[in-house]
């Protein structure tokens, strides 16, 4: 899977949670928290939707420092 | 266990000689009965030693390196604060609104807003804008303080059409405000360091918190500057503040538990308050904890749930040892966390209970007493509260142990709400005789703790907060497609509840989740993630009374499998 098939399958399942998000003018490098208003138990169900979809686990004081989606596929591709 | 070090060594004994005069002289007052919060939380320590004690300290959400914020300065900061609300004409009595994130000239804001004589009105910063106007329209502001970016995203659409805002001030630092909205960092600079705090009638109104309820918009409960007697009170011999401590409440200033015991008690205490810009993130959390060396500890169920998920390796990788007094607040904590605290922090969680409307805490398990894992407690000294059952006419004491009834409490303490601003008839409706109906059901053991079972509403407490099921419907019925909705909350092992809404459709409407995403995507807009629902079902048609009422009660029921109860009022139940 390179960075941009991984781009899409995240950005998928970020927009199962926040629906609101519109992901044509999204911006990887904005806060979740601040930019669009994730908060920490919408934080908990990305990460599980991500270890659903990709196998891969983000222990939780790892996705803690994860505060962008750039930060997120930085962190799943050294792991995929 | 008898520990020498807590204020409150006795508990009995010190419930029977307690009187709210006596609590009230433990302040400073301004003469002629007169008083203020913000003079008992900066003016009155200015003549002592405390005034060079860190009141605040700031950890911004990139670095840890804290920054402190002397009571000295922190009062100097509130008077500029105080001077321009003057400046502008604001006059007393008019309401400051704050929505911003947690950041030093918030809380200088706060306390500047209560030595003018205004009244101070807390929003959570994650609300989406409906909330917050509706909280806007009902609360009439003169003044508005938030940031920049939370005002273009939440307010700038439409907070013109509101003619009572007449400034939108931003404390964030800025190169440049926005039309319509001013500097608020370049006016306290430009303004002086020396405000004469206004002595205030003891009923004079400070604070006015939101509350969700099951119907209609959501209610204003007014305080009044008296309720600084509870919050200090309760402080020192609840939470068990000295001095000088090292304290930390969790809790958003947007909330109700973020202002009393956030900002207010904490200050007229004297102790040094921690303020972490982050939210939660449970290394950085427990590195707080060691590295600050926090004594007192507010926290939450679902903050604590969340540690207790992470387990017991993090904490025992943190030296906790100057952790003294561990209480939590926002729904009750269950028996395991208490026990948790206990063994993996070494102390247990005092669990206590109170609501936007009595201002402070009401009932706690304290340092001194025998904590009851799973009980929210024993009334603090000052407050009767009883267990009751409704009669025809009004209600009815029950004096037995361990029966369920509602939660009431005897009227009469200083931090209870005046009123629902503009809502009489809601407020009345709270009170028969002498008691307030907390619209809580709990019981009480044979040795007089309480214990909380649930609501007898239909409101929902997710993550210690309230949200009105009407609240979230309103919103949902706004799309074309929606023909009727019910929402509820359903148990969540971290947030103790979470909102799921039932909907069904118009006819040409397939029930599809591209229909679903676009129904959350709407709540959360409006709505903000606090409130929106985090499940939507669909269904063919929703339980109503035969009055045409949504059935809340039955659609929970069903989703958890349990006894239906009374579906006499069901539409179509046989007659």
């Amino acid at each position: 899977m390179n960075r941009d098939e991984l781009r899409k399958a995240v950005l998928e399942e970020l927009s199962g949670i926040a629906p609101d998000i519109d992901l044509a003018s999204f911006d990887d490098n904005a806060s979740l928290q601040d930019e669009y208003d994730l908060d920490s138990m919408d934080s908990l169900n990305l990460a599980e939707a991500v270890h659903k979809r990709l196998g891969v686990n983000i222990p939780d004081q790892d996705y803690a420092r994860l505060r962008n989606i750039a930060d997120l596929l930085d962190y799943l591709e050294g792991r995929l | 266990m008898a520990e020498q070090w807590a204020n409150l060594v006795d508990y009995e004994q010190f419930c029977a000689g307690f009187s709210w005069s006596q609590a009230r002289s433990e302040l400073a007052g301004m003469g002629n009965g007169r008083l203020n919060i913000a003079y008992e939380a900066l003016d009155r320590h200015m003549a002592t030693a405390a005034a060079e004690r860190t009141a605040i300290r700031f950890l911004a959400r990139d670095s840890e390196t804290p920054q402190d914020i002397s009571y000295r300065a922190l009062n100097e900061r509130a008077n500029r604060f105080a001077n321009v609300l003057q400046d502008l004409g604001v006059q007393p009595g008019e309401r400051v609104y704050g929505l911003s994130h947690r950041i030093p000239d918030l809380y200088a804001a706060v306390l500047g807003t209560l030595k003018h004589g205004c009244v101070f009105t807390p929003l959570f910063p994650a609300f989406g804008p409906e909330p917050i106007r509706q909280r806007v329209e009902i609360g009439e502001p003169a003044v508005l303080v938030t940031s920049k970016r939370l005002y273009q995203k939440k307010l700038a659409d439409w907070l013109g059409e509101m003619p009572s805002v007449r400034h939108v001030l931003l404390i964030d630092e800025l190169d440049e405000a926005p039309p319509g909205t001013l500097d608020a960092g370049a006016l306290m600079a430009a303004a002086s360091g020396d405000y004469v705090t206004r002595p205030m009638d003891p009923e004079a109104p400070a604070l006015l918190h939101f509350t969700s309820g099951t119907t209609g918009k959501p209610k204003g409960a007014m305080h009044v500057h008296d309720a600084v007697v509870n919050h200090h009170m309760t402080g020192r011999y609840v939470l068990d503040m000295h001095p000088g401590d090292i304290y930390w409440c969790t809790a958003d200033p947007g909330w109700v538990t973020g202002t009393s015991y956030g900002i207010i008690a904490p200050l007229t205490n004297g102790v040094t308050m921690i303020v972490d810009q982050a939210e939660f993130d449970a290394e950085r959390w427990y590195r707080i904890l060691q590295n600050q060396k926090v004594a007192v500890w507010y926290t939450a169920p679902t903050a604590i749930r969340m540690l207790i998920k992470l387990g017991p390796e993090l904490p025992r990788a943190h030296d906790l040892s100057s952790l003294r007094f561990m209480a939590s607040v926002g729904e009750p904590l269950n028996p395991e966390a208490v026990i948790w605290g206990q063994k993996v922090l070494g102390k247990p969680f005092h669990d206590n209970w109170w609501q936007s409307e009595t201002g402070g805490i009401m009932i706690s398990n304290y340092a001194t007493l025998e904590v009851r894992p799973g009980s929210m407690g024993k009334p603090i000294p000052g407050v009767e509260a009883a267990v009751a059952r409704k009669t025809g006419d009004g209600i009815e004491l029950i004096e037995e142990a361990d029966e369920t009834g509602e939660l009431v409490l005897k009227k009469g303490w200083p931090s209870m709400f005046r009123g629902y601003l503009n809502q009489d008839e809601k407020y009345r409706s709270c009170f028969v005789g002498d008691w307030y109906l907390t619209g809580d059901l709990a019981r009480r053991d044979a040795d007089g703790y309480f214990w909380f079972i649930g609501r007898n509403d239909d409101v929902i407490k997710s993550s210690g907060h309230l949200i009105g099921p009407f609240e979230v419907e309103s919103v949902l019925l706004e799309h074309p497609a929606v023909a009727e909705v019910g929402v509820i909350g359903i148990p969540d092992e971290v947030a103790g509840e979470i909102v799921k809404a039932f909907v069904a459709l118009k006819p040409g409407y397939p029930p599809d989740d591209n229909l679903r995403r676009e129904l959350m995507g709407l709540a959360r807009k409006r709505l903000g993630p606090a409130v929106a629902p985090r499940h939507i079902a669909f269904r063919e048609e929703l339980p109503r009374t035969r009055s045409g009422k949504i059935m809340r009660r039955l659609l929970r029921a069903r989703e958890l499998g349990l006894p239906e109860g009374d579906t006499s009022t069901l539409e179509g139940a046989s007659e």
